[in-house]
């Protein structure tokens, strides 16, 4: 099962051009496809709307307020409040910040360690190669929501614990897509004039082979970002992630679940947060992907 | 091509009993002792004691995964901590229900996701094609409750016409359960679709630029034709293993879906042991679905293996 499901290598034909042309020359081909404008500006927004929440609204995310509770859309609450009397839209923009900061944070790790350990698999091939894999076969077996409720239940609820958990889970899947460009890297000359002149993996890795990569991890960032925000909304949803009463729109979804006939908005405002971050996370790494020509290869979250 | 395919099935085993070691590793061995995690700090040592006496605790790690697995091959899953009941029936019944709502979601999901990417493909970059790949953008970017819940707002309260809720038990007869596996099933389809008409779009698009399929057109073969039978099989090769890979997700995106309509299949079961640390279904659980994600991607290696000659005759180079 692992032949056919690596993606090709990003770039076997040779080294991509460094240096400032290479970022004009990426920049441009954002700025021309409008869909990639469209992904950069809507994650710009939401990093923007939660970096400011505090100051666009008055109310408290968490604070109860039992005479304002179930009010519809007016001037006072923009999004209308929920069955505790919360601002509906307060508790969208500190959302925001709970999401983006988890989902970057546990992305970050996932990516990190998965580019170490798929460059070291690259790089020092052998054994290790063959054991690594065997055990990521193995790993990407068990359904990411499944290894997450595991690791959850064993561990408890938390920020730091989720972080943990979607590394676990996603970094054998970087891991994957990481070892293949960097085996597309590895034979080539300037990979192997650094050998020669003796330099130790650590460094071949870091100055010759990380910086070729760049791209194809960049776009996996971009990529896993999307899908983390949306496994961790989903693990929030089914009550084992953000502790209420933590503004998560996972979490708003579900407690607002049940008085969607009387104020819908206190389902949707969530929703349509959610939807705008992650297609915007879409169209970013899809931008970013036909700019620096990697395969993106899509597989189910 | 035998020799492939016996070396596949090992593999597959292989990968099976590992990810089996890796649960059972994750679930009994981290951190400290098992009986007071699943008890909490307060509970009574009577209670942890009988507890530590029920999993065999005292017993060394390997000598209860062994005997774990070798009652797990032979079709028994141990005993539930919170019914007390054998683990294999109960998950054999969620399992069941399960299936149900997996194989209408597959049948749903991978006609529509052909006959979508085609025309994406066929119609590369004009209306059609950014309609359609609009709303697989949008598809893939909606989690599945949300998908459920929006169901949910418009198909059983604005036009009240499906259940919202499943009351049924577990043990329902398949016929009442019928009713209930539409929501379900078009929420997952859904997302599903969104995930496979990509690879269909993009695999149409590089088979219609290939050489056999100039030459069809040259030779004067009709589109539909040169469609049907030149094109279309090569296209959907690659897309079998993003079908086969669909299926893991499925079993995650089933969890969630089902909580939303409280349908009594494997996901609610997964959920409900998470909750109560039913430590023994959490394991089968994991393993079963292991088990059929593995299976799934073998039938689509073989598959992908029966239809495309050129791997047929060997083995294929090293990987």
């Amino acid at each position: 099962m692992t032949e056919t499901r690596e993606p090709r290598p990003g770039n076997a034909g040779g080294p991509p051009a460094r240096g400032p042309g290479a970022v004009r020359r990426t920049l441009r081909s954002l700025t021309r496809s409008t869909p990639a404008m469209v992904g950069l500006c809507l994650v710009a927004l939401h990093l923007l709307l939660a970096l400011l929440a505090p100051l666009l609204t008055p109310y408290s995310p968490t604070g109860n307020a039992p005479d304002d509770a179930l009010l519809g859309v007016g001037p006072e609450h923009w999004a209308g409040t929920d069955a505790l009397g919360r601002d509906v839209l307060t508790r969208v923009l500190y959302g925001g910040r709970y999401a983006l900061t988890v989902s970057f944070a546990a992305t970050a790790c996932a990516v990190a360690l998965g580019t170490v350990v798929g460059c070291a698999a690259a790089l020092r091939g052998g054994w290790f190669d063959d054991a690594l894999m065997r055990v990521l076969d193995a790993v990407l077996a068990i359904p990411p929501i499944l290894a997450l409720l595991v690791v959850v239940t064993v561990l408890g609820a938390g920020p730091a614990v989720i972080v943990l958990a979607v590394t676990i889970v996603y970094a054998p899947q970087v891991v994957r897509v990481v070892r293949a460009a960097a085996l597309g890297v590895a034979p080539l000359d300037y990979v192997t004039a650094a050998r020669a002149r003796g330099e130790r993996t650590v460094s071949v890795l870091v100055r010759e082979v990380l910086p070729n990569i760049a791209n194809v991890v960049s776009v996996e960032f971009a990529m896993r970002a999307s899908w983390v925000v949306l496994l961790i909304s989903s693990l929030s949803f089914l009550g084992f992630g953000a502790n209420p009463p933590t503004p998560d729109w996972g979490l708003m979804v579900s407690e607002n679940r049940t008085t969607m006939v009387v104020v819908p908005w206190a389902t949707l405002a969530p929703i349509v947060a959610l939807a705008t971050l992650v297609v915007g996370l879409n169209l970013s790494a899809d931008g970013l992907a036909k700019a620096w020509g990697v395969d993106r290869v899509r597989e189910g979250s | 091509m035998l020799i492939y395919a016996t070396r596949r099935l090992l593999s597959a085993v292989v990968t099976v009993l590992l990810a089996s070691v890796l649960v059972f590793a994750a679930v009994q061995l981290l951190p400290g002792d098992v009986a007071t995690q699943v008890l909490g700090q307060d509970a009574t040592p009577e209670a942890v004691a009988a507890l530590r006496e029920q999993l065999d605790l005292d017993r060394p790690a390997v000598v209860r995964f062994l005997d774990w697995i070798a009652g797990v091959v032979q079709g028994d899953f141990g005993t539930s901590l919170v019914s007390g009941e054998p683990v294999t029936a109960t998950l054999w019944l969620h399992l069941r229900n399960t299936v149900l709502i997996a194989v209408a979601t597959i049948a749903v999901a991978v006609t529509s996701s052909i006959a979508l990417g085609v025309v994406a493909g066929l119609y590369r970059d004009r209306w059609p094609d950014t309609v359609i790949s609009t709303l697989t953008l949008v598809g893939m970017s909606v989690p599945e409750f949300v998908v459920a819940t929006l169901l949910v707002l418009a198909l059983s309260i604005t036009v009240p016409v499906l259940p919202a809720v499943v009351l049924d038990e577990a043990s329902a007869p398949v016929s009442d359960l019928l009713p209930a596996i539409v929501l379900p099933t078009i929420a997952l389809s859904v997302v599903m679709t969104a995930y496979i008409v990509r690879m269909t779009r993009t695999s149409v698009i590089d088979v219609m630029a290939s050489e056999f399929v100039t030459t069809a057109r040259l030779k004067g073969v009709g589109t539909a034709r040169v469609v049907l039978r030149h094109a279309l099989p090569s296209a959907l090769l690659p897309t079998l293993n993003v079908i086969a890979m669909n299926v893991a997700w499925l079993v995650g995106g089933v969890a969630v879906v089902e909580n939303v309509f409280n349908y009594p299949g494997v996901g609610q079961l997964l959920l409900e042991s998470v909750h109560d640390r039913d430590l023994p279904v959490l394991q089968s659980i994991a393993v079963v679905s292991a088990a059929v994600y593995v299976l799934c991607n073998l039938a689509a290696d073989l598959a992908a293996m029966a239809l495309n000659p050129r791997l047929r005759t060997g083995e294929r180079s090293a990987r």
